[in-house]
């Protein structure tokens, strides 16, 4: 009957990670996630990249799926199992890089935006919606434009191309948590701007910023595939899922499994990351303990 | 202990200024309660929330013991705030839902540093919820999982935790429940006593602040119209709104009805007043003076001020 347990402080990450762990979808997209960035780590050991990734061998060109190419090859004969996984490289570095420009840049301004209000929020407000008037992928094109085309560029222009997305998202949410009364308790106890936005205000808006979050990594990673398509994306020997996804194009009636296995690649991933996004989500909130 | 001078909050509306608290004065003895009565909308909460600098006043002057609140840099500001404190209306909404309760009454502390040693804050955390009666199991708990009544007491631990002297309590029962009501008010009070603070008590329930309150300040659209200690204020009401005011008050008796005064006509509009008495379009005893010239607040001796030129 004694149950004396005395209080202690538990983190919140690790309450967040308890309530995590028994959510059996978000569970399968942290270990598909992982999976997927230990092939992006080890590509080098699973396939050599010279050797095999970008090696063409126009005799083998066009194989259906067999025991020395699970996956078959494509038109220039290089295994695509190899590309596949050399490919997750670029992909995931460029989804995970843009997504981690936008949502931090889209926060941090919607954030200020949503919070001062008045004039500031007019302003950035209209920047945004003058930017969010050019199409995402025509945004970056501009910027691929200038810098040159490598992924690190693609990453930071996607990216930016997707800040005012999060902008909207972010202001909207801080909009609707500023006005509630647990913010002015929290001037009351003698709390600066700063700790208000980021100790009350953003942990409130989480949830939505989540789901753009994973929805716009979802993108981003189409969207490098638009961009090779138009011959602003990744070069063409380097191996990328949606570079390889409009290679196929040509092919698809005969030699289909050519567009299957990567674009196979992209639905597991967005799946993934999505079954995460609402895992964490519920998992960051604590009324649906 | 506290003074205010002239205070007044004028909102912008489209239609013109509204003014949400106009010229009101008053001052509170250290250790005593000032109540502050009224129907929804005539400026206590403003008022509340103004002498804090929670909303900043558009003019008048707020004297804590001595210094003029308003003058204040925003980090002189923020120490004094260890010294006054509040307490809100709503406890679903004045606790952040995404920390836990001991988060909750430890966060003032860590904010003003003013005790650093984790294990020594935690132990304040858990002196503090002892004196407001919340259970140590309920620590890592999420506001969400409590009752309204816990809640708020919750949020007077955490009002507690900077040692303030004065707190300005909003409303604190008005959305709890009648039984739970009696135990906050119960708790509030022997905090009074045992750690020497000073209230200010905004309610619109009449029958809580005369159990509670030292004097008492009835406002009516944003002006103080009297103000007496509790006493003398519901023994002898000079003011047409306080006598309306009084006169609702229910007596749980069957035989004793007493004669209700009901009001007609109209609210004035709080958006850019006349100058007349803000109450005459409601009352019954307003003559020409009352709707071309506005009363001030006239000392009566006694601690009695009314703002009426039918009191006199």
């Amino acid at each position: 009957m004694q149950n004396k347990k005395r209080y202690r402080g538990q983190s919140q990450v690790y309450q967040i990670w308890y309530r995590f762990r028994h959510n059996k979808s978000a569970m399968l997209g942290l270990v598909i996630i992982s999976l997927l960035i230990l092939i992006a780590v080890f590509a080098d050991v699973l396939f050599s990249y010279d050797g095999i990734a970008i090696k063409q061998n126009i005799m083998e060109r066009l194989q259906a799926p067999s025991a020395a190419h699970p996956m078959g090859t494509d038109d220039y004969g290089r295994d695509i199992l190899a590309r596949v996984v050399h490919g997750s490289r670029i992909s995931l570095g460029i989804g995970f890089g843009g997504v981690a420009i936008a949502l931090f840049g889209g926060t941090i301004i919607g954030a200020i935006a949503g919070f001062y209000g008045g004039k500031v929020d007019m302003v950035v407000m209209r920047v945004t919606d003058i930017f969010m008037a050019i199409p995402n992928i025509l945004m970056a094109m501009i910027i691929v434009a200038v810098a040159g085309t490598s992924a690190v560029t693609i990453a930071i222009s996607l990216g930016i191309a997707a800040i005012p997305t999060f902008t909207r998202v972010a202001r909207g949410a801080v909009l609707t948590v500023r006005e509630m009364e647990y913010i002015e308790s929290a001037r009351a106890i003698g709390a600066k701007n700063s700790t208000i936005i980021s100790k009350h205000i953003l942990p409130n808006c989480f949830a939505p910023l989540l789901v753009q979050t994973t929805l716009s990594m979802a993108i981003i990673i189409l969207s490098v595939s638009g961009l090779s398509y138009l011959g602003m994306g990744i070069k063409a020997p380097i191996p990328e899922w949606g570079s390889m996804l409009s290679a196929s194009r040509a092919y698809l009636q005969g030699n289909s499994y050519m567009a299957i296995f990567p674009g196979l690649a992209i639905m597991l991933t967005i799946l993934a990351l999505n079954l995460l996004g609402d895992g964490l989500r519920d998992a960051s909130d604590p009324k649906l303990k | 202990m506290l003074e205010v001078k002239g205070l007044k909050k004028y909102f912008k509306t489209p239609h013109g200024m509204l003014h949400a608290v106009d010229d009101v004065s008053f001052s509170i003895k250290r250790g005593t309660t000032l109540g502050i009565v009224g129907e929804s909308g005539c400026g206590k909460s403003t008022t509340g929330r103004a002498i804090l600098r929670l909303i900043e006043p558009t003019a008048g002057e707020v004297l804590f013991e001595g210094t003029d609140i308003r003058k204040l840099s925003t980090a002189e500001l923020r120490r004094l705030r260890c010294e006054m404190q509040i307490i809100f209306q709503d406890p679903f909404s004045s606790i952040d839902p995404r920390q836990t309760i001991a988060q909750t009454i430890e966060e003032p502390m860590k904010l003003q540093g003013i005790i650093r040693d984790k294990r020594e804050r935690m132990a304040r955390v858990l002196e503090l919820a002892e004196m407001v009666g919340i259970a140590e199991r309920l620590m890592n708990a999420y506001p969400h999982e409590l009752d309204g009544g816990r809640r708020q007491r919750v949020g007077i631990a955490r009002a507690l935790a900077l040692n303030p002297r004065f707190i300005v309590c909003d409303e604190p029962v008005s959305a709890l429940d009648i039984s739970i009501q009696a135990q906050i008010l119960n708790l509030l009070s022997d905090l009074q006593e045992r750690l020497d603070l000073t209230y200010i008590f905004i309610t619109h329930d009449l029958s809580v602040v005369n159990h509670f309150s030292d004097d008492i300040a009835v406002m009516y659209l944003g002006r103080l119209v009297e103000k007496a200690p509790a006493e003398e204020l519901f023994t002898n009401p000079l003011h047409p709104y306080t006598r309306a005011l009084l006169s609702a008050i229910p007596i749980p008796s069957l035989h004793n009805r007493r004669e209700r005064i009901i009001l007609k006509g109209e609210i004035t509009s709080p958006i850019e007043p006349e100058k007349a008495c803000r109450f005459a379009g409601r009352c019954w005893c307003a003559d020409d003076r009352c709707r071309t010239e506005e009363p001030s607040l006239t000392d009566l001796g006694n601690g009695h001020f009314v703002s009426c030129f039918q009191a006199n």
